[in-house]
């Protein structure tokens, strides 16, 4: 086990009328790194989780111009996405090269502690804070943001690395079993899994407005188009060609639970990132323009019963919009970035909806996403492409509205104005939110 | 369907028991008078701890459904593609159990139909489990 906690729930914002968020505008993203990109590991040390974490974490550092040993604070969502190693045995030279933690011989290669990140990383010497954000690089910096405007940290990176070795996706442990315990002796006999709570939900999104699967083709194929001048991306690495799906390859994909089919699901990757996170005073003589923390907040619903209805799906994200919008002092039509969540695309209006960008309501995403909501046109939205068009971190939503606020977006710079942007993952239920502009005021 | 058995745990003991009596029964508080599901050790809403079982009449509506191709789960992935539907209770609609809809071809099913609990054993521990069937 590492010593390192999960975050005290107090940290979150996840109730409604808090008011202006209470630092806002007194922390900012000065650094961002991305190690390559890789489809699974082929077992090698330089294509390790924890080899890829300390590569991203050192572009951060030099994104920012900051030297490790100026690091007093590391946030780390500990676990990856993909399936443990052990009890397999560890690679000799990675056994060999890194220091592992107490308890969990996974660490460093299905994710990175913040443990591991300080017994491994060069020069991180100073370090007197460190806290876990699971699940979600979004949780990460929701944490990393309060805790340096607490004053827990001056100079914090936040990180995360995530797994995916050989062996089909998810089809191991509990999914693998005769019997189901816990929460799953309600779910895993019948099979309902997060797959089948999406695809439920769309269908009922479908029948309550109208809308079909097939419209969300355009959404999918802007996705892709955005993924294709993501460089950090894995596509972009690695199967471009992967972008250039067609609106016939999308509704004849097979079905993986329908309404969901293959291309409304992102594709496990190996891979790494992290930011660098510094109060607004230090952050004016960094290196790149500051991306200041305007709001974070977090939803954490409760749901009556078995599922979550379409009516609770809604009531969740209404609340999201209400609590970015009141802690970051912003209205819709001042949110210029609008980088919701994708992972899976069948749940992205909800979010879409619920915030009203660009005046889209209840039921007219599928239609306004019809319209021209390329990078270059009026209404970019998701302008990074997301899992969809870059591979299965949750995190090129946050990459992609920091760039973006800091013009340095590349092909995917929007023409419209960019100086308040918003990104968060997981789904409606439970996500968390960061709201970033180019001006601390 | 081969299903994986539920493990019952103290505080879903008496739903799983019943089921093998081919009962269905819905934990409910004593304090607020209403129906939880899953079961808690509390009420969700009160906090109350004096939480009994009702037995319910066995009538449910479909609520909604998607068609699972390609699940996760290995012990149903023989019988693919196959129906999970969310079911509502008709004791009260908030409740929503999970059926395979047996009896119902994959992707012909009626949101709203009328539906009746059944009990089904699964291989692993001969534990039922409640399924539901268009009346
Ligand atoms: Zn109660």
């Amino acid at each position: 086990m590492s010593v390192t906690q999960n975050a005290p729930a107090s940290i979150y914002r996840t109730k409604e009328d808090l008011g202006v968020w209470e630092h806002r505008g007194k922390v900012a993203v000065v650094g961002i790194g991305h190690s390559p990109t890789f489809r699974r590991w082929d077992e090698r040390l330089e294509t390790s989780v924890g080899y890829l974490t300390i590569q991203a974490i050192q572009k951060a550092l030099e994104d920012a111009g900051v030297k490790p040993e100026e690091v007093d604070g590391v946030v780390s969502s500990p676990k990856g996405m993909g399936e443990g190693w052990a009890p397999r045995p560890i690679p000799e030279d990675f056994a060999n090269t890194y220091k592992p933690t107490d308890g969990d011989p996974n660490d460093g290669l299905d994710g990175a502690s913040a443990d591991w990140i300080v017994n491994n990383v060069p020069g991180l010497d100073n370090v007197s804070f460190t806290m876990h954000g699971p699940a979600c690089i979004s949780n990460a910096l929701v944490v990393a943001a309060q805790a340096v405007g607490d004053g827990l940290a001056k100079t914090c990176l936040v990180v995360r690395g995530t797994g995916n070795i050989g062996g089909r996706y998810g089809q191991y442990g509990a999914a693998a079993a005769d019997q189901a315990s816990g929460a799953s002796q309600w779910t895993n006999p019948w099979g309902w899994q997060l797959i089948p709570q999406i695809a439920f939900g769309f269908d009922q999104y479908c029948r309550k407005y109208g809308s079909n699967h097939d419209k969300m083709a355009p959404f999918i194929l802007n996705q892709r188009r955005n993924g294709s001048m993501f460089p950090e991306g894995f596509y972009y690495q690695n199967r471009p060609e992967d972008l250039q799906i067609t609106t016939e390859d999308y509704v004849s994909a097979r079905w993986i639970c329908k309404p969901m089919n293959l291309y409304d699901c992102d594709l496990p990757i190996q891979t790494a990132w992290a930011y660098l996170i510094t109060t607004a005073d230090r952050a004016k003589d960094m290196k790149q323009k500051p991306v200041y923390i305007l709001n974070h907040c977090s939803q954490r619903g409760v749901v009556r019963s078995l599922v979550e209805t379409l009516e609770e799906t809604e009531a969740f994200t209404d609340s999201i919009a209400k609590k970015v919008y009141q802690g970051s002092g912003l209205t819709a039509s001042e949110l210029d970035i609008c980088n919701p969540y994708d992972g899976f695309t069948l749940f992205t209006q909800y979010y879409l909806e619920g915030l009203k960008w660009h005046g889209v309501k209840r039921g007219e995403a599928h239609d306004f996403w019809a319209g021209d909501i390329r990078v270059e046109g009026p209404h970019p939205f998701s302008s990074s492409g997301g899992n969809n068009g870059n591979g299965r971190t949750r995190t090129w939503n946050q990459t992609d509205t920091m760039q973006q606020l800091q013009g340095r977006a590349g092909l995917r710079q929007v023409t419209i104005r960019a100086e308040t942007g918003l990104a968060g993952a997981f789904t409606p239920g439970v996500s968390d939110w960061m709201v970033y502009g180019i001006s601390p005021d | 369907m081969p299903k994986q058995s539920p493990v019952p745990d103290e505080v879903s003991k008496p739903f799983w028991d019943a089921c093998n009596q081919n009962k269905l029964v819905v934990q409910h508080c004593e304090t607020c008078d209403r129906m939880q599901f899953p079961p808690e050790s509390t009420c969700v809403k009160c906090e109350s701890s004096s939480m009994g079982w009702k037995e319910v009449s066995g009538m449910g509506k479909i609520h909604g459904y998607c068609v699972m191709h390609d699940s996760r789960i290995r012990l149903l992935q023989a019988d693919q593609p196959f129906n999970i539907a969310v079911i509502e209770l008709q004791d009260d609609p908030d409740i929503k159990m999970f059926s395979h809809l047996p009896g119902t071809d994959a992707d012909e099913v009626v949101i709203g139909s009328i539906v009746r609990v059944e009990f089904q054993d699964t291989e692993a521990t001969g534990q039922k489990v409640p399924e539901w069937r268009v009346v």
